[in-house]
């Protein structure tokens, strides 16, 4: 089964095409087809969440799809974040509020939050622990990163649910 | 579908077929299954709808966990369904997993296959060579990751029973960590009319090899008043013969203490929850 199989795929809104192995996962295709390495990979079996990406704007596990399930689907992975060499909203939120120490797990929460802040653009502390609770870090601890995604949401760290202006 | 069916028939008895990838998929990096083929039902038209009839609500195998938990049908129809699906893993499992791969996985501490055992959900199951068949979800469970489902077949619906208006539902669980496969949980539903207790439903998981159903727990409670029910007699009778095994994470007495505390904690959810809708 060593066939190779075209797919076709937009990733961070470029038009992408490569030739996989059907066994192969979006995340080592996304990683060494496509040369985007922003994408992590801790555990390979679904549980620490540093692989996620945005696959049709949900947040998936890319070490738990296969290349050829993604073929014709728009990806999203933490590369396609910045602008220009900018950081957007979310990213400078974390950053001001130290929320990554070594940066392995980073692009995980970046992108879960992406999916959660799309759709959710107040969520609550309770909302944003539930919504992490697949990701894990395992240097900085987790109150800096709630920080970065409540600073990102508005929201004031520990406090109530009130939209500051955007920035 | 047929395609699909036909490809499986083909590929033989090692075959597999991918869903949502969400247990599979670990597996197979583990290399604890080692497939000869996978058939992906990603692309077949027809297998992602939700459908209410003639009191039945009918899922397509490949529904997503996270349309099922965002859907008004599930909400409304099959409240028990709805409970048990937040505590499915996390949002980035629920976006991949389906309704269909978590009940042809078959692990005896998933959510939704004890919500299938509670409400008798009808699985419509097809092969090429057989066309199909319909297996109640009494029958379809057989033992640790094993189901009725022959090799060559695919589970292609889940027919769920209408809840009736006003009946009261709870999934509680016991897990080490937030998203984690429950050491134990339970699953509860009640109906009442005037007050009175006229149908319950227990399941619990994580407490033998496949999902539970506690019918001697649930005789207990008919005809009592959903105020003052016996909840805690139907829990120890659910608890009963109970012999789960013991692990890293629990002694099977441990499990066996939980299954009667959850029990009465669905119970007692599930209670309430009746009372507020009435």
């Amino acid at each position: 089964m060593s066939d190779q199989i075209d797919i076709a795929l937009t990733v961070n809104g470029e038009a992408r095409r490569a030739k996989v192995e059907p066994r192969k996962t979006l995340a080592d295709m996304i990683r060494q087809d496509l040369g985007l390495t922003g994408t992590h990979l801790g555990c390979e079996h679904g549980v620490c969440g540093a692989c996620t990406v945005l696959v049709d704007g949900a947040a998936a596990r890319s070490c738990l799809m296969l290349a050829v399930q993604a073929d014709g689907s728009t990806i999203t992975t933490v590369e396609g974040l910045a602008t220009d060499g900018e950081m957007n909203r979310l990213q400078r939120a974390m950053w001001e509020s130290h929320a990554f120490q070594c940066g392995f797990c980073t692009p995980g929460f970046l992108m879960q939050l992406t999916e959660l802040l799309s759709e959710n653009a107040t969520p609550t502390e309770a909302e944003i622990r539930d919504e992490l609770s697949g990701n894990i870090c395992r240097c900085t601890g987790y109150e800096s990163i709630i920080n970065g995604a409540l600073l990102a949401a508005g929201v004031q760290p520990g406090g109530h649910n009130e939209t500051t202006g955007s920035a | 579908m047929d395609e699909a069916l036909s490809s499986l028939a083909e590929a033989g008895e090692d075959a597999k077929i991918l869903a949502g990838g969400q247990s599979l998929m670990p597996l197979l990096s583990l290399r604890l299954a080692r497939p000869s083929a996978l058939v992906d039902l990603g692309r077949v038209g027809g297998l992602d709808g939700i459908i209410e009839q003639d009191h039945t609500v009918t899922i397509g195998t490949m529904v997503r966990e996270r349309a099922m938990e965002r859907s008004a049908v599930v909400a409304e129809k099959i409240p028990l369904l709805a409970a048990g699906l937040p505590l499915i893993g996390h949002p980035a499992i629920r976006n991949r997993g389906t309704v269909g791969g978590s009940i042809a996985h078959a692990d005896p501490a998933a959510e939704i296959p004890a919500v299938a055992v509670a409400l008798e959900a009808e699985m419509v199951i097809r092969s090429a060579a057989r066309g199909e068949r319909r297996v109640p979800a009494a029958d379809f469970f057989q033992g640790f990751f094993t189901t009725a489902l022959e090799p060559d077949e695919a589970l292609v619906s889940v027919c769920f029973p209408v809840a009736p208006p006003g009946s009261g539902v709870a999934f509680v669980e016991a897990a080490r960590r937030h998203g984690d496969f429950a050491m134990v949980g339970a699953a509860a539903a009640l109906n009442a009319e005037d007050g009175r207790i006229t149908d319950a439903r227990i399941a619990l998981i994580g407490v033998a090899d496949t999902p539970l159903r506690r019918r001697e727990a649930e005789q207990a409670l008919l005809g009592a008043e959903v105020g003052s029910a016996p909840f805690e007699d139907a829990a120890a009778a659910a608890a009963e013969g109970l012999t789960p095994a013991s692990d890293l994470h629990g002694t099977g007495q441990y499990r066996r203490h939980l299954a009667r505390v959850l029990t009465r904690r669905a119970l007692e959810q599930a209670a309430s929850d009746v009372r507020a809708a009435a």
